[in-house]
């Protein structure tokens, strides 16, 4: 059943320009992609080595700083610059993830948004290098071979691919001795060390993949928008990464993509529905009620259910081989 | 094999461990008992890097371990379980074992990344290992739950399974059977033989002296951070030193 939801995704995913009714709900759904890499970047931490990071933020905006500067400044095309800003992005989680053998619980936390706010004080100070508060305009847009991918259709179709890169790294590392490693960091890390698994080493590799990823989110926020400010380094990114990944469920795979298609398109709907006041109110009451009925996440509890439903079934009680 | 040379450990003023030295013959099956506070767990953490000793050395065939971290001393074979029960809880039986296969595994980043095929049939070889491993303990029944909700004795049976998982050549178990029914010590006890028979060297902290007498060839006993006596479970029995820790001085001078 799964595989079969899995085509009908992909299927539903490959032509969505096709039936989506205006290019602003395209931009919706291009928003909600670049926000899945994020919110999968984050889920390597949070969800697996169960690590809180309050300043992912500051990876998405050396991401989507380093990505614009080298193409505005030094002319570089787009997919260089693409792959430095992953590469400076991953260089930055190392830093953090060094941080975090010393660090656990709070005082990461507290480490991680601190990085952030030290970053982006970078990039409001250093005018001369980000042209500080006032940003860089005149991103430009990727281009693929001869082709510019300047129209949403296109770009559509470079994000669905960075989600899809994003989610199989993700699937492959969880899925394997490696994903095991951060799930036992988690979950008892005097008996991870016991059995073998080098904290040092997998928290820094789970701290640089994340990281990398947050940069490719940042990358290819800088070429859609085209445009890059100390903005990007804002808490609010941050916020919104972790409620994507909590509310749609923290530790899977799918969990921070639904986040992420969710809390993107709430505040739109709620927009056209009410006046702001209203919509900042109806957005936390969602959020708190999400929370309290479904305190695990969206997607972990649609599993239970249904492994609920089926284990009810008389068929399926028989002893497992 | 294993040497425990002048070991010492000092919290602050407390003195831990104080100069303790003693040998594991391989294969055997050898007991660390005392009194409450004797030092048995510091010198379990000391042994397994959990804890830097003050003074001191611990050898492994050769090689010193002193300074290493724990899962650079669980590599070289040497891995331990935990007083208080240590599971990964959220994760089932099958995901707990498989966990504790971690050194058995082979992939690295980059392959798994690429998504070999070879790695394919590697985590189906682990998962068999798994399987056998949890049958040995004789959990086969409660493969798919999750471990936190295991009534107490099947708990620690997972992380016997789990120690197991990560091939040990000398298994360190600390109190294996506290808090269990008599049912489930005979059964621990059985285990240990049988993990002995494999080839496996046991070093064992007990408090329950049926089993520890029941099945050790050798047994260290401690006391104030000290070993006051060293042999075969008969002698220490008779050790007047050894009655006299137990039952207090005045037993001695009765």
């Amino acid at each position: 059943m799964t595989r079969v939801g899995g085509w009908l995704a992909a299927a539903g995913a490959l032509t969505l320009p096709l039936w989506l009714p205006s290019a602003y709900h395209l931009h919706i759904v291009i928003m909600a992609g670049i926000f899945g890499v994020l919110a999968l970047s984050l889920n390597l931490l949070l969800g697996y080595t169960g690590q809180l990071s309050l300043g992912h933020a500051a990876f998405f905006g050396i991401g989507a700083y380093t990505s614009a500067l080298l193409t505005l400044k030094l002319d570089w095309s787009f997919w260089p610059a693409l792959a430095a800003a992953i590469a400076l992005a991953g260089a930055a989680g190392w830093i953090i993830g060094r941080l975090a053998l010393k660090l656990r619980g709070a005082y990461f936390v507290l480490v991680t948004i601190s990085f952030a706010g030290v970053i982006s004080l970078v990039s409001v100070n250093w005018i001369e290098l980000t042209n500080g508060p006032l940003g860089l305009p005149g991103v430009p847009a990727p281009e693929l071979g001869r082709w510019s991918l300047r129209t949403k259709t296109a770009y559509y179709y470079l994000v669905l691919a960075a989600v899809a890169l994003s989610y199989t790294v993700s699937r492959r590392l969880v899925r394997s001795r490696i994903g095991r490693a951060f799930v036992a960091l988690r979950e008892n890390e005097a008996l991870a060390e016991s059995i073998g698994v080098d904290v040092t080493h997998y928290l820094v590799l789970a701290a640089v993949v994340s990281a990398a990823m947050a940069g490719l989110g940042g990358s290819l926020y800088a070429h859609y928008t085209r445009f890059v400010s100390p903005e990007v380094f804002l808490f609010t990114y941050t916020v919104t990464m972790v409620i994507m990944v909590v509310a749609g469920g923290k530790g899977t795979l799918a969990g921070p993509l639904v986040g992420a298609v969710l809390f993107t398109a709430l505040p739109e709907a709620l927009r056209a529905a009410a006046s702001w006041q209203w919509q900042m109110l109806a957005y936390g009451v969602l959020l708190v009620l999400l929370v309290f009925f479904l305190p695990r996440g969206i997607v972990p509890q649609i599993t239970a259910s249904i492994s609920g439903h089926a284990r009810a079934d008389p068929a399926s009680r028989a002893p497992s081989p | 094999m294993l040497a425990v040379s002048d070991l010492a450990v000092r919290f602050g003023g407390v003195t831990a461990l104080e100069s303790v030295s003693f040998d594991v013959r391989p294969g055997s099956i050898t007991s660390v008992i005392g009194p409450n506070g004797a030092g048995k767990t510091t010198a379990f953490n000391a042994i397994t890097g959990y804890l830097r000793p003050t003074g001191g050395q611990i050898m492994y065939e050769g090689a010193v371990l002193t300074g290493l971290r724990p899962s650079a001393i669980a590599r070289r074979g040497i891995v331990r379980t935990f007083q208080k029960t240590s599971v990964f809880p959220a994760l089932s039986v099958d995901d707990n074992v498989l966990t504790g296969l971690h050194l058995r595994g082979t992939a690295g980043f980059l392959a798994v990344l690429a998504g070999r095929r070879r790695l394919i049939a590697e985590e189906l070889g682990l998962a068999a290992d798994a399987a056998a491993i949890i049958e040995f303990v004789g959990l086969a029944h409660r493969r798919r739950e999750v471990a936190s909700a295991l009534p107490y004795g099947e708990q620690r049976l997972v992380e016997l399974a789990v120690a197991l998982a990560a091939r040990p050549r000398v298994l360190l178990l600390d109190e294996p059977g506290a808090g269990m029914t008599g049912v489930e010590k005979a059964l621990v006890s059985g285990l240990i033989r049988k993990i002995r028979e494999q080839g496996v060297t046991v070093l064992l902290v007990e408090h329950d002296m049926r089993m520890v007498m029941g099945i050790s060839d050798t047994v260290i006993v401690l006391n104030g951070g000290r070993v006051i006596a060293e042999g075969a479970p008969a002698e220490i029995q008779a050790h007047p030193e050894v009655i006299r820790a137990y039952l207090g001085a005045s037993a001695g001078s009765a």
